[in-house]
């Protein structure tokens, strides 16, 4: 018993599951304790996930369409700080790359030729591009300059904001809080799951996504390129002394991380919204997608798994306000779930600290 | 009735998590005797001492002092009780004085002040009567390392200690120190002082201890009169088979140079000049050996010939080309191969397998990269399995096995494997034997010897003379950031090198 429990303590998947249902424990304790029936909660998030109403039987397939189409930036976000924190590097930069994504998108969008296929290829590549370009600046400046990527990313993420408002007020058809529409060409909707999912958003973005997983698993496990990647993330100095090049490791994990943001940022523009939007605050999914990551544990399977999971919590909030549940209560499980994860690393850090007094009794130190 | 002894330690047994560190093992140690503690690491040692200190208790087993039993909770106990250790690594405040380092804990009070001068007093007094030398208002920072560790023992004896632990003691002394200590462990027992001495050296058990009792993964093999017995027998009893010491080396005629440096100049991270005007030529087929004691800009210099360091001055060729301006990956490309000091820094990736260990420095090449940057695992594997074969790894789960998870010697195994396999033209080594076992460091040795067969030039740093002696052919003595001098093996002593260790400007022959 005690060494399977061991077993499950050390696998990192195993952890991020009780994790989660530590975070999903606690926080049905709370709606319990707000005075709320914690089963509602539960029916809330089946019917999102399902489309099924268990209160009156009926179902609605648009439940499902949504809590995928949600997922998306979610888990590409999620890539976003997974890739670079494989290569050693804390990238909270998500949220200033997507939001440069979106923003190009939107501008090719509205000012892009209008040819099928490719006005919205160009419109989502462009957000690709730039968001690389946003996230390679943060690499070069790390990897010449030693700046810090955690400063410069915070510092970034705002100057996105702002030269986002900049660029979009400057739009076709600009009000304050948004543009003209787009044309259809830009579009990258999809008939056939608007028809399934009865109308939810769902959009060609989920395959960008699939495609962005594969990628990010391809590149990271079975490419030259992850391989030296992954030795610098787990040892730097060994890297470098074996000849691996850290410099240009670092400058190209950001960029291929930027690119994964800046695609969520082209997702959204184009497949949530029909007209460009104008900024007042940050979407914070390039914020939410450091959860995602930790959660998933970085890797491409368990990225997707913890950004399904924030996407149903997400699709779930309505429901539960429909159903007298606080809708916070979701913030609050994945901020439960974030804190439990951070516990983790306390844990490392304490069996570390109790090994490390160990060895210094070992040696006789008082 | 009086003891025979004055320490007597019976059928301790300790065990930590899936690893029994003392089992059942005996401790007998006579009054006045200096009684060494022999095995290799691992080999439970320092387990018995943490229990005698009352850092460790003992699962089962008693301990008895004088023939009384005594139970033995922390080191607060143990120091009452007269016990005393005098740790590997000094337990010394850089920037107080002798005295204020010795009186650390039990600072002696007039009228609830700080009562220094009679604490000056006292270490003045013992440090004359054990001929400590020591010069108890000198700041620990001014003061040489062999001089930091009598202060560590002035704290025992200030302590009243009666039995002093000494653990590892000459690591990290130079010859002359060593020579020096030993003097001081003769005084201390003719004073009337029991000691215990923890070593592996097999050479100062010979020189001064009485008895000497072997422990072997974890187990009590014997206890010896050290005079009957030689250094083969106590090797064998420490290793549990015979042991080769002296390498075979085979004389061969150096050939042209290989690596050539020359004037040579490296600054530290902070800007400190570590490396000065340093020259210096390796041959095709001969090992150099750069001796020193630790600190004297043998990092620096390896550092900037690997490349992880930049030069500040001077050129690097290897084989007539220059490669200072090169980068870490070129040199290697060019046939610079490098086993690094710090093994787990520098050596591994702890988190990769054995086979994606080795695979380190030649990945990206030809020999695994196929189609789209895609590597060969399956490649990586099999090589790795013929390292692993070839050198005698000893892993749980193969080629598969993260290299944090294996033992120290092992883990040295997989980065010479490495190097070696990648044929370079000239190898760097630094510290190949540090803290591994008699059978691992007969084991690397034998490889570098084997390397120099193929005509390799080899360039060795080592803390250890006797490694240095016994594998190089030329020795470069290095002193403070320069070499002093540079010396054919068999044309100088371990003492002259020990001299000019410490500073001492000698002629050079070259």
């Amino acid at each position: 018993m005690k060494l399977s429990r061991q077993k499950l303590l050390q696998s990192d998947g195993g952890v991020s599951v009780l994790v989660v249902l530590l975070g999903f424990l606690v926080g049905t304790i709370l709606v319990a304790l707000v005075g709320k029936n914690p089963l509602n909660m539960y029916k809330a998030l089946l019917q999102a996930l399902t489309g099924y109403n268990i209160d009156n039987g009926r179902m609605n397939v648009r439940y499902i369409g949504e809590t995928l189409n949600y997922s998306v930036p979610f888990i590409l976000c999620g890539l976003s700080m997974g890739f670079a924190k494989r290569v050693g590097l804390f990238n909270i930069g998500g949220e200033g790359q997507y939001i440069m994504g979106m923003t190009i998108a939107q501008m090719v969008a509205l000012l892009g030729p209008q040819v099928q296929t490719l006005h919205w290829l160009l419109a989502i590549l462009s957000a690709i591009v730039v968001g690389a370009l946003w996230g390679v600046l943060v690499g070069v400046l790390k990897a010449k300059y030693e700046v810090s990527e955690v400063v410069s990313t915070i510092m970034l993420n705002y100057i996105a904001l702002y030269l986002s408002r900049i660029i979009s007020l400057r739009m076709p058809g600009a009000t304050t809080f948004r543009t003209a529409n787009y044309p259809e060409t830009a579009m990258i909707g999809n008939e056939f799951f608007t028809r399934i999912t009865n109308f939810s958003l769902l959009n060609n973005g989920i395959f960008m996504m699939i495609l962005a997983v594969f990628t990010y698993w391809f590149i990271m496990e079975k490419t030259s390129l992850g391989y030296g990647m992954r030795a610098t993330g787990f040892n730097k100095e060994a890297a470098r002394a074996s000849g691996i090049p850290v410099v240009k490791s670092i400058s190209i994990s950001m960029a291929i991380s930027g690119a994964f943001a800046g695609l969520a940022g082209g997702i959204i523009a184009l497949g949530s919204f029909r007209h460009g939007r104008i900024l007042s605050g940050m979407d914070n999914y390039g914020f939410d997608g450091i959860a995602v990551a930790l959660v998933g544990n970085c890797t491409a399977l368990g990225t997707t798994l913890a950004g399904l999971l924030f996407g149903l919590l997400k699709n779930a909030q309505p429901l539960m306000q429909s159903k007298q549940i606080p809708k916070e209560i979701t913030f609050i499980i994945q901020g439960l779930i974030v804190i439990f994860i951070a516990l983790r690393s306390a844990l490392k850090l304490y069996q570390q600290y109790k090994e490390k007094k160990a060895l210094q009794k070992e040696v006789g130190v008082r | 009735m009086v003891s025979e002894y004055a320490i007597e330690m019976k059928n301790i047994t300790k065990t930590f998590p899936g690893v029994i560190a003392n089992d059942k093992v005996t401790l007998q140690v006579r009054r006045q005797e200096i009684h060494a503690l022999l095995g290799e690491n691992g080999a439970g040692k320092s387990t018995l001492m943490s229990i005698l200190f009352g850092s460790y208790s003992a699962d089962s087993g008693a301990i008895f002092l004088e023939g009384k039993e005594v139970e033995i909770k922390n080191p607060n106990v143990a120091t009452a009780l007269g016990i005393g250790m005098v740790h590997q690594h000094f337990k010394l405040v850089q920037n107080y004085t002798v005295t204020e380092n010795i009186v650390l804990g039990m600072e002696p009070t007039k009228k609830r002040l700080l009562d220094l001068q009679s604490a000056r007093k006292r270490v003045a007094q013992i440090s004359k009567q054990y001929n400590l030398s020591v010069d108890p208002d000198a700041l620990i920072e001014d003061i040489t390392v062999g001089q930091q560790q009598r202060v560590e023992i002035l704290k025992t004896l200030y302590r009243n200690a009666n039995i002093i632990i000494f653990d590892e003691p000459t690591a990290v002394l130079t010859p002359q120190e060593i020579d020096e200590l030993m003097i001081i462990l003769k005084k201390l027992r003719s004073e009337g002082k029991t000691i215990v001495l923890i070593t592996h050296k097999l050479k100062e058990i010979k020189e001064v201890s009485d008895r000497c009792t072997v422990l072997r993964r974890g187990a009590y093999i014997g206890t010896v009169d050290v005079k009957d017995v030689t250094e083969n027998d106590l090797a064998e009893m420490m290793v549990g088979r015979a042991v080769k010491f002296e390498i075979e080396k085979p004389q061969q005629k150096a050939g042209a140079v290989m690596l050539s440096l020359k004037h040579l100049e490296v600054k530290d991270s902070s800007g400190l000049v570590r490396v000065k005007d340093l020259s210096l030529d390796v041959h095709e087929g001969e090992i150099v050996g750069i001796a020193g004691v630790d600190g004297n800009g043998q990092s620096e210099l390896l550092g900037a010939i690997t490349g992880l360091l930049a030069l500040s001055h001077g050129s690097i060729m290897l084989e007539g080309k220059p490669i200072e301006h090169l980068s870490i990956r070129e040199r290697i490309e060019l046939g610079l191969g490098n086993i690094p000091e710090d093994r787990k820094k520098y050596g591994l990736v702890g988190e990769f397998s054995i086979s994606e260990n080795a695979a380190l420095k030649n990945y990206y090449t030809d020999a695994y990269r196929k189609k789209f940057g895609i590597l060969d695992f399956g490649k990586m594997q099999k090589d790795a399995g013929m390292l692993i074969e070839q050198f005698d790894i000893r892993s749980a789960e193969g080629a598969k096995t993260t290299a944090g998870s294996l033992s120290g010697g092992n883990q040295q195994k997989v980065i010479v494997a490495r190097e070696i396999s990648l044929s370079p033209k000239v190898l760097i080594v630094a510290q190949p034997t540090r803290g591994l076992d008699v059978g691992a460091i007969e084991y690397i040795r034998k490889r570098i010897i084997e390397e120099r067969s193929k005509q390799r030039a080899i360039l060795l740093v080592s803390f250890e003379l006797d490694e240095i002696m016994n594998l190089c052919d030329r020795i470069a003595t290095i002193s403070k950031g320069s070499i002093v001098a540079v010396n054919k093996q068999n044309e100088v002593t371990e003492r002259e090198i020990g001299m000019m260790m410490a500073g001492s400007k000698a002629e050079g022959k070259v």
